[in-house]
């Protein structure tokens, strides 16, 4: 029988979380992302992260805990990201005024480079090649090859020490699913990180209780689970009284 | 909305007339901002497949307040629907689409245009220190085709469509067609090429608004 992977909470889900870690947040504009993990880890106050996630956080109200939240709380050193800036110049992040001020770094990464350079990392490849970015600020003095005729540029797996996920069904085993665009990021971040933690929306099954067929994210690479309470213990995302199912 | 007062297209007209160019059967990719509007646009029975850079293969309309569901949502962070057919993948799963050429168009906002067919819309000033790369440059350099859509020039009335990109590019030669309140043009090199023109509209008054020079 698996062990059961269920912790008694969000400050047990991030308990030992040491200064100087990387960890990758999953979500994408809203869904999938471990809003209460995020807040346990404000609260646990590891510092000098690494936060590797598709934003910062912070352009849409009311405010969710965020990657931005950690670094005004100067948690973090660095943060790879797809976004460091709001596409619209008229939107300001409340992370850009700690950006300009360089107290903290960031590492600008073509989207799905991001997600691939994750992907490698969960599956034993080092490093790849990839059309994006070439002819670009991002590509300046890097490593590019040709292959097919067209410039591609190299790029190295990202190998995270920690993944916080937001699932929707999980058994004991640590089994995932995810539900709709929730998805995104997650099962590829689990794939990357040593130690995954996973807040889950549903009652944790019992171990045999999963289709297997209708597992997502396997629960070997999965360590510890937290079930999210409901509102206003749980953070959810807006409208979930109207969530159809 | 454009410079030329009641000359011209609405935003969603400018979205309207690139989705007409839409082939049938294409998997379509969807920015932010007014490339949005063109999942509002009446395809004519047209098989369009919108795809969203967050896994979501073949979503339609935003909903109705009240009618949305929490856990879907577009590369815009709307609300929308599915389509009968539709498909959730991951995110690597979701630019392997992209990577491996199968988006038949991806439709992007942008700062600017040039002629030879780069564009810029990741960065608002050369010399920022942040940026919003999201899931363009992938896109860009790899749909099949690329589509912009923007207003013609900014609000200070510099032209958007130019010679030479002054911000930093997010891809290089890969602008297939551009789209704004003025018309419909093509970079040809040197300069652009006049597809079609907004009602009311010269070619010598969008001339003089565009940078770069302008063919018939």
């Amino acid at each position: 029988m698996p062990k059961n992977k269920l912790v008694a909470g969000f400050a047990e889900a991030v308990a030992g979380i040491p200064d100087g870690a990387t960890i990758a947040f999953g979500g994408f504009a809203g869904p999938g992302t471990p809003f209460n993990l995020i807040r346990a880890l404000l609260a646990q106050g590891a510092r000098n992260l690494t936060c590797v996630s598709n934003t910062t956080g912070g352009a849409h109200q009311p405010r969710m805990p965020d990657i931005g939240m950690l670094v005004e709380n100067g948690q973090v050193r660095k943060v790879v990201c797809s976004f460091t800036a709001a596409t619209r110049p008229t939107d300001v992040l409340p992370f850009a005024r700690f950006l300009e001020a360089g107290q903290v770094e960031a590492e600008l990464v073509p989207q799905g480079t991001l997600a691939e350079r994750l992907r490698a990392a969960g599956s034993g490849i080092p490093a790849f090649y990839t059309p994006t970015g070439v002819g670009t600020e991002i590509a300046e003095g890097r490593e590019t090859r040709v292959f097919n005729g067209r410039e591609h540029l190299l790029e190295h797996a990202l190998p995270v020490d920690y993944a916080f996920l937001r699932a929707w069904q999980a058994d004991e085993a640590g089994n995932l699913r995810f539900r709709l665009s929730q998805r995104n990021f997650n099962p590829v971040m689990a794939m990357a990180a040593r130690t995954v933690v996973v807040e889950v929306e549903e009652d944790v099954l019992p171990v045999g209780a999963m289709d297997p067929d209708a597992v997502h994210t396997p629960g070997i690479f999965v360590h510890r689970l937290v079930r999210v309470p409901p509102p206003p213990e749980g953070l959810w995302p807006a409208r979930r009284a109207e969530r159809a199912r | 909305m454009s410079a030329a007062g009641t000359k011209g297209w609405s935003r969603q007209q400018m979205a309207d007339r690139l989705a007409a160019e839409f082939g049938d059967g294409w998997i379509v990719n969807l920015g932010v901002g007014i490339p949005t509007l063109c999942s509002n646009t009446d395809l004519g029975g047209r098989d369009v497949v919108f795809h969203s850079e967050n896994g979501v293969v073949g979503y339609g309309p935003a909903l109705p307040e009240g009618q949305e569901d929490p856990h879907l949502v577009n590369a815009g962070g709307q609300n929308v629907s599915l389509r009968p057919g539709a498909a959730i993948v991951h995110h690597a799963d979701s630019f392997a689409i992209i990577r491996s050429g199968r988006i038949d168009a991806t439709v992007m906002g942008a700062y600017e245009v040039s002629a030879s067919g780069d564009f810029a819309n990741w960065k608002v000033a050369a010399n920022a220190k942040g940026g919003g790369i999201g899931g363009a440059m992938d896109l860009a350099a790899c749909a099949r085709r690329v589509f912009l859509l923007l207003e013609h020039t900014t609000r200070r009335g510099a032209p958007r469509l130019v010679r030479r990109c002054a911000l930093p590019v997010t891809a290089r030669r890969v602008v297939t067609l551009v789209a704004t309140n003025y018309g419909l043009f093509e970079p040809e090199g040197e300069g652009f090429r006049i597809k079609e023109l907004a009602p009311g509209l010269t070619p010598d008054e969008v001339g003089a608004a565009t940078g770069a020079p302008l063919a018939a």
